[in-house]
């Protein structure tokens, strides 16, 4: 996984609540068996028509938007499945942040697993951020992780929450696996009382 | 934590999983069952074969494959190509990696999250896990059981564990008694569109009340299916002697003294007297009506004897924006009965409604009936078993008689990944759990309801209210 420290980048504004991950990416593009080159059906149905032809006025197939690194949306962004495609269509579109009022928890969750940052901030911020990104190319936004801050176009900072093991994860860009694997003998004690005390569990042979 | 003050039905099973709780109160918490298939497993198992990992515990794990496979004649195999790789590809993990496997042609196969209970895998008390969101169905049997991506996949099949920390509180209470002609669908559905799509977020709902206790094993699984349709992240109901009796005599469940021991246990789980929620949500059961949705998410709900409803009188901008939307998409017009409008297909299926009580109830309302002319309508048990049974039982013939197409055990036209799909434009009675945009195939438009509904809607060719054809 890539470390995220700071990101000066486009921003693409994308003003809808209910983002699911059905509408990020389609049930019918999860036959993959890799994690890699889902990028072109990120938003299929909004970015594409019938036919296969891009839809001019969607945000992402206009410029500068097509080179956005950041997506600013409305409540409740990546409801719906538990599907890893959806960060992977993003972060293989370009996408390394997401800020929103709200994210589904599953969602969330995945976005770190994958170097995607998903900002949390106010309705009434990210209209704002929504309107900065509006401007195109030259409004560029920054995102720091080291400090917690969005920077807009305009120089104003905004702090924002981030839980404090993820933010270090992110920025060491470490892996969940090998940082749970210090705890193996801590696992094995759990096991063992376990063992002993819920004889009862069965096994899957 | 683990003291004297009173705590939930989740304060407990999380509790007793807590191997480790690191400095920032993230825990390291012990997964006691991992169910995979072949959509969400194969970036997993390559993780692991790339950085030279084994699965730490197979005989913890059950992979089954369910969202690819056809549900017509499997003889032949799987013709869809990518289809075809996915689930060779699981095959080839799980004959590497030793775990536990149902292949097609075994009768046990079916959709991951009713396979679960059925054979006495999923168990109260457990910490259940699976590439799936919603795998919150597995929580109607006092479990822990909540949907993770494929690096949480991963994360689970080399170490046993996740990194998480714990959810929020939050209470359902469904008191009275559900009126005839409604069941545990009406109730989450009605639920959802109290509490919204993201009603539930950053929760763990626990559903409780007279009415929920009423319910059997099969509703109560159809209740917690649907707890992420309210961005929940996860749902349970304390188990109780339905539970019980339930687990009694499944395969893989304990038998005998050791059963014996694990109810003793099992009857520690339920909240305690004065455990505090973080939302507390109460419902009258008496006031459910049979429920449909007339929009692209579940929130967007009505009784079915109700109407489409007007994007005007929605004060709020953003939110009238989003109606009309969802009218254009449903080819609805506000005001229009819902009892009016007229379905093309009838899909009967799905880990929320693909089991054998479900079958039961749509074949009560098809028996000495006949599918409205041009109305396609598909009856898919959730697995192999509950195809077995609603057969002896003589349910297929009841249905196919009816007129209704009788398939194999598979996530069939939930989710548009295998060859059952709507095509555009084509309007669904369907007793899934999600009506998104394409959700059933591209331009498919899907109305959620019960199994008897959904018979309902099929021999009467529109939605209809159950209740009146009796
Ligand atoms: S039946 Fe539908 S919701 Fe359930 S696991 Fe299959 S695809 Fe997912």
């Amino acid at each position: 996984m890539d470390a995220f420290t700071t990101l000066t980048a486009v921003a693409a504004p994308l003003p809808l609540a209910n983002v699911d991950t059905d509408k990020i990416i389609p049930a019918r593009f999860l036959k993959t068996i890799k994690r890699t080159g889902l990028g072109v059906h990120l938003f299929d149905t909004l970015r594409y028509d019938e036919t296969g032809a891009e839809r001019p006025d969607f945000v992402l197939n206009k410029e500068p938007y097509r080179h956005a690194q950041i997506l600013i949306a409305h409540e409740n962004f990546g409801c719906g499945s538990s599907r890893e495609h959806a960060p992977w269509a993003l972060l293989d579109f370009g996408i390394r942040c997401v800020i929103a009022p709200d994210f589904a928890d599953i969602f969330h969750n995945n976005c770190f697993k994958n170097g995607i940052l998903p900002i949390r901030l106010p309705r009434a911020i990210c209209d704002q951020l929504i309107d900065d990104a509006k401007l195109g190319g030259n409004a560029r936004i920054t995102v720091d992780l080291q400090r917690q801050v969005v920077v807009r176009p305009n120089g104003e900072e905004i702090a924002f929450e981030i839980d404090e093991f993820r933010r270090h994860s992110l920025l060491e860009g470490l892996d969940d696996i090998g940082q749970t694997l210090q705890h193996a003998p801590a696992i094995d004690a759990y096991e063992a009382r376990q063992k002993a005390q819920r004889a009862w569990m069965p096994t899957i042979t | 934590m683990a003291g004297t003050s009173p705590r939930t039905l989740f304060d407990k099973v999380w509790d007793s999983h807590v191997v480790e709780k690191l400095p920032d109160g993230t825990c390291v918490l012990y997964i006691d069952r991992h169910l995979t298939h072949e959509v969400t497993s194969p970036q997993a198992f390559e993780g692991l074969r790339l950085a030279g990992r084994k699965v730490r515990r197979p005989d913890l794990t059950i992979a089954v494959v369910d969202h690819n496979i056809p549900t017509s004649d499997r003889s032949a195999g799987i013709s869809e190509p990518e289809s075809r790789l996915q689930v060779e590809t699981l095959e080839k993990n799980v004959a590497e990696f030793g775990v536990p496997y149902f292949p097609v042609n075994d009768r046990r196969q079916g959709i991951v999250h009713i396979i679960g209970p059925e054979q006495g895998i999923s168990l109260p008390g457990m910490t259940i896990v699976c590439g799936d969101s919603h795998t919150s169905t597995h929580g109607a049997m006092g479990a822990l059981a909540f949907g993770i991506g494929t690096s949480e996949v991963e994360h689970v099949l080399a170490t046993q564990t996740l990194l998480q920390k714990p959810a929020k509180n939050m209470l359902v209470r469904v008191d009275g008694t559900l009126p005839p002609g409604c069941t545990g669908k009406d109730i989450v559905l009605a639920i959802i569109g109290r509490i919204g799509t993201a009603g539930g977020t950053g929760h763990v709902i626990e559903y409780a009340g007279e009415a929920i206790r009423a319910l059997d094993m099969a509703g109560r699984m159809t209740v917690c299916n649907m707890s992420i349709e309210a961005g929940a992240r996860a749902g349970m109901i304390a188990p109780d002697e339905v539970t019980f009796e339930y687990v009694r005599g499944k395969p893989y469940a304990p038998k005998g003294e050791a059963l014996d021991r694990a109810i003793a246990y099992w009857r520690t789980l339920p909240s305690d007297a004065g455990a505090h929620y973080d939302r507390v949500v109460e419902i009258d059961a008496t006031s459910i009506v049979p429920m449909v949705t007339w929009g692209t998410n579940p929130e967007a709900v009505a009784p079915i004897t109700g109407t489409v409803p007007d994007p005007a009188s929605e004060p709020d901008e953003a939110k009238r924006a989003q109606m009309q939307r969802m009218l254009e998409y449903m080819a609805l017009t506000p005001g229009q009965k819902l009892a009016d409008v007229p379905i093309d297909v009838v899909f009967i299926g799905s880990c929320t409604n693909g089991r054998i009580e479900d079958i039961r109830a749509a074949a009560r309302v098809a028996q000495g009936r006949k599918v409205a002319p041009g109305v396609r309508a598909l009856v898919v048990p959730g697995s192999g078993i509950v195809k077995q049974q609603a057969e002896a039982e003589g349910l297929d013939r009841i249905l196919l008689d009816a007129g209704f197409e009788w398939r194999e055990a598979g996530c069939s036209m939930c989710l548009g990944m295998n060859p059952d799909k709507l095509t555009p434009g084509q309007r669904c009675a369907s007793t899934s759990n999600r009506n998104f945009e394409g959700r059933q195939g591209p331009g498919g438009r899907t109305h959620l309801l019960s199994p008897a509904m959904a018979a309902a809607a099929a021999v009467t060719g529109h939605l209809a209210d159950v209740r009146e054809l009796s």
